[in-house]
Formats: C-alpha cells, sequence, structure tokens
C-alpha cells in the first residue's frame, strides 16, 4: 500500500464539481500527515481540458481514463474502472464527493473491495497513521467520529464543507492515462432530464432561499423565487411546504430532505421544526423572517427579521439588489 | 413477482438525539419504520397489487424492532424476516453482509427494494452494497419505477443534481426509495388485526452461516455538534430591518 490520497474528481459535461477542488485542500493535508501524494483520477469522456485545473488546485498527478463507454454514468461501468485501477495503485485513502454520482459509486466500490464506508464526512484527519473521520448523523444532531479497519480507507465528503485551495497558474502534474475497464453494465442511464433552466440545486447552493408553511400558499413561493435569482440563490422549502404540494422534494432541506451547509440560508415562514434545524444548522450566516417573534428559528439565526413577508421580502431583495449593484 | 422490502426501526425525526459519554442516549426516544422505508414497502405493494406476487419484509435489528415489522405488515406485506441482533449499527457494510446472507436464503426474488437511507445512521450506502454484495444492478434514489408486464426489466428516475436520470435494469435488481415516489398508505384496521397473524421468521446471525461479520466501519465516539450563537433580532420598520440585514450580510458576514 501507497501513502497516497486518491481524489475522485466528478465531472458531468465537462464540468468538474467544485467539491473535487475541495477534497484536493483536504487531501494534501491527508497526504502531508501520512507523508504521500495527493493525486487525482478522472473518469468520463472528452475531459483533457481538466488535468491543468486538478494540478493546479494541488494535484501532483492526474490520472484519466478518457472513453465514449465512460460519457454517461453507471454506477457499474465506474466501479469496474476505478475498482481495478485501486486494486493496482493502492492508494491509502480515496476520496470521493458526496454528490448524487458518489454517494451511488462509493457504496459499490467499497463493498466491491471488500471494506466499509465513512459516508458524508464533515472533518477528516489523521490518527495513529490511519484516518479518523467526522460525520454527521441523524441529520447533524449529534456527531459520529469513526475510523475504517479496512485497506483502502474510503470516505466520501460533503460539499461546501472543506475550503477548495486556491490555484496557483505555475502548478503542474504528470497526466497517466488509464483503462477503461467498462466491463458488463446492466443499469443504463438513457436519458438525463434537467430541472427548470438555471435552477441551482440546494445540494450544491452557496446560497438558499428557503420558505415554509408560513408563506401561506403556493405562490409565495414566487416572493422565494425573486429574492433567489437576485443572490444566485437556489429555492430550498421546509417538509410542510413540500407536503403540502406546493414545491417539489428535490427542494426539501431537513432530516427527510437534503443536508445542506450553503454560506447563507434565508429562512422564510419557516418556525424551525428540529428536523428542518438539523438539515440547515450548519450554514454559516443564517437569516430568519418570520411574523412570530417566538417562532424556534430565531434562535440560531444570526439576523432575524420579526414581520410579514409579504412586506419584508421585497423590501430585502431590493436592498440586496441595490448592493449588489455596487 | 417476488418482492423484497429491507426495513429498519429509527428513532422518530422529531427526536432530540442527547450524547452522554461518547454514545447515543437512547432512553426516551421513540421508534419508527424508517421514513423512506415506507415509500419503499408502499412501491413493492403498488407493483404486487400490479403483477401479483408476494412481498417479504427483512428486517435487521433489536427485539423492539417487531413494532416496525409489525407496520410493514399491517400496511399489506404477506410476510417477515427479522434478524435479531444490535449487529450494523453505524456499519452500512455489515448491514449489507447480513442483508445478502438473509436474501441468499428467500429463494428467488425478482426486485428488491430499500430505503435511500436510514435517517439514524444516514450512511444511504446499505441497498447499493447489497446490490454489490448479490451482483445485482441497483437504481437509488428513485423518484418513479416502471416495471415492464413480463416483470423482467425496469425504468427508474433516480434524483441527481438539477434534475434526473432516467436509467433502465434488468431484474433483479436493487432499487432505494426517494421522498416523492409514491404516497404511502396508512395500515387499515383489518391490516394491524391480520399484522400478528402473518408469518414472522426470527433468526440469530448464527442461523444465516454468520459468526463475527467483518466490521467496515469502527465507531470512535458520538459528539454534540457545536452549538450556534445565539440569534439576534434586527429591531426597526420592516424597511430599516430590511436594510439594516442586507448590510451585515455584505459588511459583517460578507456572504453577498
Amino acid at each position: 500500500m501507497s501513502n497516497n490520497v486518491l481524489v475522485f474528481a466528478e465531472q458531468r459535461d465537462g464540468v468538474l464539481k467544485r467539491v473535487a477542488l475541495e477534497m484536493l485542500g483536504v487531501g494534501a493535508e491527508l497526504a502531508q500527515m501520512l507523508g504521500g501524494q495527493v493525486e487525482a483520477l478522472l473518469l468520463g469522456a472528452h475531459l483533457d481540458h481538466l488535468p491543468s485545473t486538478l494540478a493546479q488546485h494541488g494535484a501532483t498527478r492526474v490520472y484519466m481514463a478518457d472513453d465514449p463507454a465512460l460519457a454517461l454514468y453507471s454506477s457499474e461501468g465506474y466501479t469496474n474502472t476505478l475498482a481495478a485501477w485501486i486494486s493496482q495503485a493502492q492508494p491509502a485513502i480515496v476520496l470521493l464527493g458526496a454528490t448524487a454520482l458518489g454517494k451511488d459509486l462509493a457504496p459499490r466500490l467499497a463493498a466491491r473491495l471488500g471494506v466499509g464506508l465513512a459516508a458524508d464526512c464533515t472533518a477528516l484527519t489523521i490518527d495513529g497513521g490511519r484516518l479518523l473521520a467526522t460525520r454527521p448523523v441523524y441529520a447533524g444532531k449529534a456527531l459520529a467520529q469513526v475510523r475504517l479497519p479496512g485497506d483502502p480507507q474510503i470516505a466520501t465528503v460533503r460539499p461546501n464543507v472543506f475550503p477548495a485551495p486556491a490555484p496557483a497558474a505555475s502548478k503542474t502534474a504528470p497526466v497517466e492515462r488509464i483503462a477503461a475497464a467498462v466491463g458488463q453494465v446492466r443499469a443504463r442511464v438513457v436519458e438525463v432530464l434537467q430541472a427548470g433552466a438555471g435552477e441551482i440545486d440546494v445540494a450544491e447552493a452557496r446560497i438558499i432561499v428557503a420558505g415554509g408553511r408560513g408563506l401561506g400558499a403556493p405562490e409565495g413561493f414566487t416572493l422565494i423565487r425573486r429574492l433567489a435569482q437576485t443572490l444566485g440563490a437556489a429555492v430550498g422549502a421546509s417538509r410542510a411546504a413540500v407536503d403540502a404540494g406546493w414545491i417539489d422534494h428535490a427542494h426539501q432541506v431537513g432530516q427527510t430532505g437534503k443536508t445542506v451547509t450553503p454560506d447563507l440560508y434565508i429562512a422564510c415562514g419557516i418556525s424551525g421544526a428540529i428536523q428542518h434545524l438539523a438539515g440547515m444548522k450548519t450554514a454559516r450566516c443564517i437569516v430568519a423572517v418570520n411574523k412570530d417573534p417566538d417562532a424556534p428559528i430565531f434562535q440560531i439565526a444570526d439576523y432575524g427579521i420579526v414581520g410579514d413577508l409579504n412586506i419584508v421580502l421585497p423590501l430585502l431583495e431590493q436592498e440586496c439588489r441595490a448592493l449588489l449593484a455596487d | 413477482m417476488n418482492l423484497i422490502v429491507c426495513i429498519k426501526e429509527v428513532p422518530d425525526t422529531e427526536s432530540r438525539i442527547q450524547v452522554r459519554d461518547g454514545q447515543i442516549v437512547e432512553e426516551g426516544l421513540q421508534y419508527v419504520l424508517n421514513p423512506y422505508d415506507e415509500y419503499a414497502l408502499e412501491e413493492a405493494l403498488r407493483w404486487q397489487e400490479n403483477l401479483g406476487g408476494q412481498v417479504k419484509l427483512l428486517c435487521l435489528g433489536p427485539e423492539r424492532a417487531r413494532e416496525s415489522i409489525l407496520k410493514g405488515l399491517a400496511m399489506g406485506a404477506d410476510e417477515a424476516y427479522h434478524v435479531v441482533a444490535e449487529t450494523g449499527q453505524g456499519d452500512a457494510y455489515v448491514t449489507a453482509q447480513v442483508l445478502a446472507a438473509a436474501i441468499a436464503r428467500l429463494g428467488d426474488y425478482d426486485a428488491i427494494f430499500c430505503g435511500k437511507q436510514a435517517v439514524d445512521d444516514d450512511n444511504a450506502a446499505v441497498g447499493v452494497m447489497l446490490a454489490e454484495l448479490l451482483d445485482l444492478p441497483h437504481v437509488a434514489v428513485i423518484t418513479r419505477l416502471e416495471i415492464t408486464p413480463d416483470g423482467k426489466s425496469a425504468r427508474a428516475e433516480r434524483e441527481i443534481e438539477g434534475g434526473k436520470e432516467v436509467v433502465e435494469t434488468p431484474l433483479p435488481a436493487v432499487f432505494t426509495a426517494q421522498k416523492g415516489l409514491n404516497e404511502p398508505r396508512y395500515p387499515s384496521f383489518k391490516g394491524i388485526r391480520m399484522a400478528a397473524r402473518k408469518p414472522m421468521t426470527l433468526w440469530q446471525l448464527a442461523d444465516l452461516g454468520l459468526g463475527d461479520v467483518q466490521p467496515g466501519v469502527e465507531l470512535v465516539a458520538f459528539m454534540t455538534p457545536p452549538a450556534r450563537a445565539a440569534g439576534r433580532v434586527i429591531p426597526g420598520e420592516p424597511a430599516e430591518a430590511a436594510k439594516e440585514v442586507a448590510r451585515l450580510l455584505r459588511a459583517e458576514a460578507k456572504v453577498i
């Protein structure tokens, strides 16, 4: 086994996921503690433009399987290729983003290699030469610190938690082409359906504007969307708003929705049920707008406004627009 | 169609979770059937109604999990298998190995349904690992499923960032259910009455030929997450407050 850390650099349609760069940062720290290198691995088709970005963000070597058979993700094709490569290269640690793709790939890869998985980690360090991972459980109501007894040690990393290293244009890295060992693929992606054009997913957003029962009606999301558009934000929702049928479940934040860590979370008409707070309280900054001054959301909001959101939201949108225009 | 639904009992999502001496405090917790497993079971029941066959429940968990198994039977599953063990808590790889060994004893099946994740461990990994251990294809986090009338293949939609993937797979396969897949039924009065009379097989790990299962994860400790600083309400009329919050977001929090 080597002392290296392998970062699976996820891309879709030739665009790197930001978490890939974030993992190069924490991966470099882990590699340094182990006395190894942080290396990146790319799977897909038409990838020639990507290795330089990975090198500038700290990858000391980039492995790349560039093959039309990998253009569309498949759990089996990606697992076959990745498992074959890992068995040969024997990295100490493999990091994947806790994205839709990473969460689908990592468990199959781990089971193929006969090891466990530390899922959705928010802190990683080395202790006694082994990975020590911290991961939220119960939707963030508690944290679990875990070790992985098998090799390689495989972890998925929550997006938006670790900072991406600043790129250095001077950094370069050798690129090594590896085989696309796609093999038998039974479950095949036959089509990708996009949500509304320009819509940002809550799991990836730096800013989220979320609405809850206090919106009073599905039309309330018009106000939410307007503020979100001004801020370049994703639209989130509480379980109450989703269960009322006002908005699709893909927007739900909380214990039966998505757990998010944006820079800014603006909760509008959300009282702050424990399931919702669990999903968003690690946001760096929280703003709450609610007409009930006793709503629990105000206990964790950095900035709270008590008032009617039909009045407050347009004003807030106007103020933010003016600031952003400066 | 012979369909297997893997279920888990978890603390209710309303629960406050407390940590003492590195462990989760279990006193006072109310347990329920994992919400995502309800979507998994509902989907299996709908396909059984459509194409015929049997729905079997499989649960790994301590004795108390019987309550959640009974709920599943009351919703309409035909029979249940309960691997009575505390093992696998927090370790998806162990859970997947136990479920795989149990499924090997259940005979022929056309599909396996799981919730996309348990809301306690939040690993979101068991269903996919199970597929790998059984050498089956899988589609995870599905919001729509169509099984062909011959029961030989399926087309599923799964949630990805900003959209959906449409995946086609031969059966048997493993599917993990996301909220939005369906609306789970409530058990009927008759269903509840019938549940206790349906067959429930109890297994120990040894019955499955499992001694010490290879662990995937070792728990060091549970911890309480750092508390947030107390909230602060910005005073003033809406126009003033909105202006001040916008200013603070830029000048103090530096997020816009």
